[in-house]
């Protein structure tokens, strides 16, 4: 593949585009699917046809269009009419108004802070390209960083970008992704390896999935930037098997490459090679921790195992391996595109960039959403969330699933940032947040993350085993009104042993969500004990 | 690729192992494809019986209990067959939780007598949770044969599986 084919390439799909009066985009990103948006494809398709439109309207399936709780969603462009819950008995009129005005008893507005509100890069893509042709994403620019990085930059380049632009790991911990490459670019050994973790295990968490689903060639291209600046010429993008839409998309998105020359050998003309499979996860939460997936990557149970070493110096059949998630890697792209310096403007100082949630649970405006770093809690859950259904009251805000905690409205006027949710006992995440109201009972999300930790514990190491065990017992204890003030006592006490004791993260962010309720709804326990 | 193992005919002249023995050779004979090939005998055969550990075991040279403890550790493989006409998967994620997931596994359990994870009596309806199906958006979510029930109630469950089962009758 020579550069100037990609262009030529781009050039081609950008031209072609062009001859559409109409492009209709049908949501077709699992959330919209399980509201029965295929149907609504295939009837559009039917009934452009069958009005002899097909010359000039084009039915596209596309990724996520972000308000998932109003799916099936359907766009028109260049219009950009949004329609919420089409169900296939308005697709005549809404052909049919194509020519018209839009169809008002379906048309979403895209004026409300939901929509305005966000800054995309990681998202820039989804609802807009097909995810299963390749030369879509190359006319919004797509593999133009690569090349980039390969024709026109050295490794070390490449990393002094990634670290100029302040990109932290998005998985959760929020450990410079520069730093990470750099120690895995400074190991010295002829083979490493790059690894993204889509093992998106925390309930009430989309955001990986739909980045797949609707965008898999920036993580190729993410993955292959990252293998070019390391060193390394081997990939495996780790994804849970739970998600075969993802997992189709992402397949088909590597054929396309491959048959491209994106990815393989003599990437654009040059030494550079590299290879990229997929590997099946098979439905254990624990594996999403970077020494447990290496261990499943290499056929054997998840165990986690101690670090150090870190999977930067003796990771994947004790090789360097370079471990990023995937909304890391889907902000490489842009950032060698834009270049670091204008990634770091956006956000703020210590977070830069913008965050991906999956905003669920008791709110007006639910699905996937992109916000600049920094961005108040409060505007997450009011203007973009659109606030609490039913006239009910805030309780709180829960992110970080089962590692973290939960927020109450006295601090909802904090920035987003992993700092300051560090703070009050909680975690950025991975991206999950689900609001409460005020029928929530706390001490039940407190009991129903332990079970799914006691449940998801690999077994390998006791605090954790068997922490986790006591712990949901003692919960459901309190839940049912049988516990007295001792109970209380234990709990805690236990908490701080399995959180200092436990071998991985597993085990030592389990007790964060009873950690956190304790300090802000400990009332509510107090009020399950006394009855 | 492994060259040193003699290759063992499959248990059977059932043309799915052909697909398990795909699987293998794609990737070398490898013991690192344990998973992999465990993936595609569940997918071929819906689950992993004896048999088939004792033929993965001696073709990819990897000890039978490493089979058996992978087998075991990962919750999408199972050792026996499920048997129901009907499945039925409630989502006991956090957002299907918060808006009312639990209510609907109680009422089906009631209704159906049957608990999480197993089949009623007679057969007709295996009832099983997962732990997210990720459309947290239209929460509680319900997935009743290859039909995805958005924004649930008991109700309309309940009324969904005895017109299933009604339908067979």
């Amino acid at each position: 593949m020579m550069p100037e084919e990609l262009t030529e390439l781009a050039h081609k799909e950008q031209t072609d585009a062009q001859q559409w009066q109409h492009q209709i985009h049908v949501c077709t990103a699992t959330g919209c699917l399980s509201a029965q948006s295929d149907q609504v494809y295939t009837a559009l398709t039917r009934e452009v046809r069958d009005r002899g439109m097909d010359k000039t309207c084009r039915v596209k399936g596309v990724g996520c269009l972000g308000l998932c709780s109003a799916g099936p969603l359907v766009q028109v462009n260049p219009a950009g009419t949004l329609y919420q819950h089409v169900q296939v008995d308005d697709v005549p009129e809404l052909v049919q108004s194509l020519k018209h005005s839009p169809v008002e008893r379906l048309v979403c507005s895209t004026d409300i802070p939901f929509f305005q509100q966000q800054v995309k890069i990681v998202l820039a893509n989804a609802g807009n390209i097909d995810p299963e042709r390749i030369e879509e994403y190359l006319a919004v620019d797509g593999y133009q960083g690569l090349l980039q990085a390969v024709t026109e930059m050295t490794p070390s380049e490449v990393i002094s970008e990634v670290i100029h632009s302040g990109l932290r790991g998005r998985g959760g911990a929020g450990y410079p992704t520069g730093l990470k490459w750099t120690t895995v670019a400074k190991a010295d050994s002829h083979q490493k390896y790059v690894i993204c973790n889509a093992d998106e295990g925390d309930p009430g968490a989309f955001m990986d999935r739909n980045i797949l689903e609707s965008d898999p060639h920036c993580i190729i291209e993410g993955m292959a930037i990252a293998g070019y600046a390391v060193g390394a010429t081997q990939g495996y993008i780790y994804v849970r098997s739970e998600y075969p839409l993802a997992i189709k998309r992402l397949r088909n998105a590597l054929r396309r490459a491959e048959r491209l020359g994106v990815i393989g050998n003599n990437i654009f003309e040059s030494a550079f090679r590299f290879q990229i499979d997929v590997r099946l996860g098979a439905g254990a939460f624990v594996c999403g921790e970077e020494t447990a997936l290496i261990a499943s990557i290499e056929g054997r149970r998840g165990n986690p195992r101690p670090r150090p070493p870190y999977p930067a110096e003796a990771g994947l059949w004790g090789q360097p391996t370079l471990i990023n998630n995937v909304e890391t890697l889907a902000n490489i792209p842009a950032i060698l595109r834009n270049g670091g310096g204008w990634f770091a403007t956006i956000g703020s100082s210590q977070s830069t960039g913008t965050k991906v949630f999956a905003l669920t649970g008791k709110v007006n405006h639910g699905g996937l959403i992109e916000v600049p770093m920094g961005m108040s809690l409060r505007s997450i859950v009011f203007d973009i969330g659109g606030g609490i259904p039913n006239e009910l009251a805030f309780k709180a805000m829960q992110t970080g699933g089962p590692s973290g905690g939960c927020i109450p409205e006295t601090h909802l006027d904090m920035p987003t940032e992993y700092e300051t949710l560090n703070q009050i006992g909680s975690i950025m995440g991975s991206g999950g947040i689900i609001i409460m109201d005020e029928t929530s009972s706390m001490v039940d999300v407190a009991r129903f993350y332990m079970e799914f930790c006691q449940d998801e514990s690999c077994g390998k190491c006791v605090p954790c085993r068997v922490g986790t065990a006591q712990l949901a017992t003692l919960l459901t204890k309190i839940a049912e009104g049988m516990a007295t003030p001792e109970d209380l006592i234990l709990l805690e006490e236990l908490c701080d042993v399995v959180k200092h004791t436990s071998l991985c993260g597993l085990g030592q962010s389990a007790p964060n969500p009873v950690l956190s309720t304790l300090r802000f709804f400990r009332h509510e326990y107090l009020a399950h004990i006394r009855q | 690729m492994k060259t040193d193992i003699a290759r063992i005919p499959p248990p059977s002249d059932d043309k799915r192992w052909r697909i398990i023995d795909t699987t293998m050779r794609r990737y070398g004979y490898d013991s690192h494809c344990l998973i992999e090939t465990l993936h595609s005998v569940q997918e071929a055969f819906g689950s992993l019986d004896d048999q088939a550990m004792h033929y993965i075991s001696a073709t990819l040279g990897v000890p039978l209990s490493q089979i058996y403890g992978v087998a075991t550790f990962y919750h999408l493989f199972t050792l026996k067959p499920r048997e129901a006409h009907h499945t039925c998967v409630i989502c006991v994620g956090t957002s299907c939780h918060i808006k009312g997931g639990a209510t609907i596994l109680s009422a089906i359990e009631k209704t159906f007598r049957v608990k999480a994870g197993q089949t009623t009596a007679d057969g007709t309806l295996y009832l099983q949770t997962a732990r997210c199906l990720g459309s947290c958006g239209l929460a509680p979510v319900v997935v009743l044969n290859e039909e995805t029930l958005s924004k649930a109630n008991q109700n309309n469950v309940i009324q969904r599986i005895q017109e299933i089962i009604r339908h067979d009758a």
